[in-house]
């Protein structure tokens, strides 16, 4: 299992990269691997407001239907349209061409509720 | 919860498990996808021991098995099974299962793992004053599935019997590994394939036996997760889905187990009333719009709501969300439905069934 260094990690295994005010979110290793084999993805809107803690968007493997939790609010600026056609990304490549939306963040106090790695590392293997 | 003789063996295989109908089984081993493919082009192996199995002995064993079954017991011949509906009084499906003729005075029921107790039941209350003696044998029968094209060649090295010869829906009682199974040319896939019942004392070693002489062949243990998208594409109908209690098997799409012509039999009256009258009925449908449907959602025809999905899933050989519905009105087959998909309706077509079609000899 793979956990990127210098990113946020939420409880409900959303990584999300800081740039600017941008973040960028996708779901970690651990996730993509619980999911198994990703084959639809409902992307969030672009222009709706997410909402840290609530759904933004959908995942479904063959077997199983999970909701994608924004680990941060804010406006979605940018989704990543690859997954409608290659949902398997996800799988391939979580930490990059997997990602699935931008945010504007809006409250940067609420990226201290996120995990560092080494934690959220731990959090998996307590799993 | 119940677990069969292999359950160590998936968990070696590092198997996802999951509650099957009172069962810890393997979902799957890698992904289901992976396992779906091996199982069309190579060969799969399915651990069913969860499965159910009935004797049924005595001089009036046919009469017996007849009076509860639709399809008619004198189409077997000894060797030979075949798929059947277990109705109730209101036409309504029990159970579905396999009837294998062991001989004139033997028959082996082959019933779903979640209905054994409720089955066995059912068949004592019917028995009356038949001649016959009622066994449920199913803890200690082992169920194996090898299913794919290569399930043959794979099996053909533990037997000393020329596989070739075996047709579809025929059995025979041979020695595979030293170890005397009956070994029938059926499945749940849409492929080729054999169904292994034997002593359950010997379960691991004839399962790491299959894995190790199919290892060449490229096969593979299967999940429960890949046997539900091959019955899906099959078309094949899974008790608690398509069938239920409350739907009699014309309505269900499996009106060709139920031989009207044959003598009295346990809701035969109320099938004779159903059959042609009743407009419910199971439909299989593709996604137009991209969607994977489940069970449960709701399906609409243009503002009405006709129905709901009874299976469904993405298949991995068409590459589409497809299923089966339970439809209150008949919809012509190309006509364009909605799937209710968590608050939005996706576009689906009525298609003929089955999705894929049975690639044995």
């Amino acid at each position: 299992m793979k956990v990127v260094e210098g990113l946020k990690y939420s409880k409900d295994h959303e990584w999300v990269k800081v740039e600017g005010g941008i973040a960028t979110i996708g779901v970690s290793d651990f996730a993509q691997q619980q999911l198994t084999d990703v084959v639809f993805v409902e992307l969030p809107e672009k222009g709706k407001q997410a909402e840290q803690g609530k759904t933004m968007g959908v995942i479904e493997s063959v077997k199983s239907v999970s909701d994608v939790f924004a680990p941060v609010s804010g406006e979605i600026i940018e989704v990543n349209t690859k997954l409608s056609d290659s949902p398997e990304l996800i799988n391939n490549d979580p930490y990059g061409e997997g990602w699935i939306a931008k945010v504007k963040i809006k409250d940067k106090a609420e990226l201290d509720s996120l995990l560092g790695h080494e934690e959220y590392a731990k959090t998996c293997e307590s799993h | 919860m119940k677990r069969t003789p292999l359950y160590d063996e998936h968990l070696k295989l590092k198997a996802r498990i999951v509650e099957f109908g009172g069962w810890e089984m393997p979902v799957f081993y890698t992904n289901v996808i992976d396992e779906h493919k091996t199982t069309r082009t190579k060969a799969g192996l399915f651990d069913i021991c969860h499965m159910g199995e009935f004797i049924v002995r005595g001089k009036q064993a046919a009469e017996f098995v007849q009076c509860i079954i639709t399809n008619d017991i004198n189409k077997l011949t000894e060797g030979k099974a075949f798929y059947t509906a277990m109705c109730n009084e209101q036409g309504g499906v029990v159970d579905d299962l396999f009837v294998y003729k062991m001989s004139e005075s033997e028959f082996m029921l082959v019933v779903n793992a979640g209905n054994i107790e409720k089955d066995f039941l059912w068949l004592k209350k019917h028995i009356n004053s038949y001649d016959v003696e009622l066994k449920d044998v199913s803890e200690r029968t082992a169920k194996l599935d090898l299913q794919g094209p290569n399930s043959e060649a794979i099996l053909q090295k533990m037997v000393n019997y020329d596989l070739s010869r075996l047709e579809r829906f025929h059995f025979v009682k041979i020695k595979v590994d030293g170890i005397l199974a009956t070994v029938s040319r059926t499945g749940y896939t849409g492929e080729d394939g054999f169904e292994l019942y034997f002593d359950s004392a010997h379960a691991k070693e004839i399962w790491n036996s299959i894995l190790l002489k199919g290892k060449e062949l490229g096969i593979k243990p299967i999940g429960l997760g890949a046997r539900d998208t091959l019955r899906i594409e099959a078309c094949y109908s899974l008790y608690g889905h398509e069938l239920s209690e409350g739907l009699s098997p014309f309505e269900a799409g499996t009106g060709f187990v139920v031989k009207l012509d044959k003598p009295a039999f346990v809701g035969k009256a109320a099938l004779e009333r159903i059959k042609d009258k009743s407009s419910r009925n199971i439909v299989a449908f593709e996604m137009i719009d991209k969607g994977v449907p489940r069970q449960g959602y709701e399906v609409f025809f243009g503002e009405e709501r006709v129905g709901a999905v009874t299976s469904g899933t993405m298949s991995p050989t068409l590459q589409k969300g497809l299923g089966l519905a339970l439809m209150d009105v008949n919809v012509l087959l190309g006509s364009e439905i909605l799937i209710n998909i968590r608050h939005k309706l996706y576009k689906a077509k009525i298609v003929k069934r089955p999705f894929y079609s049975y690639k044995g000899g």
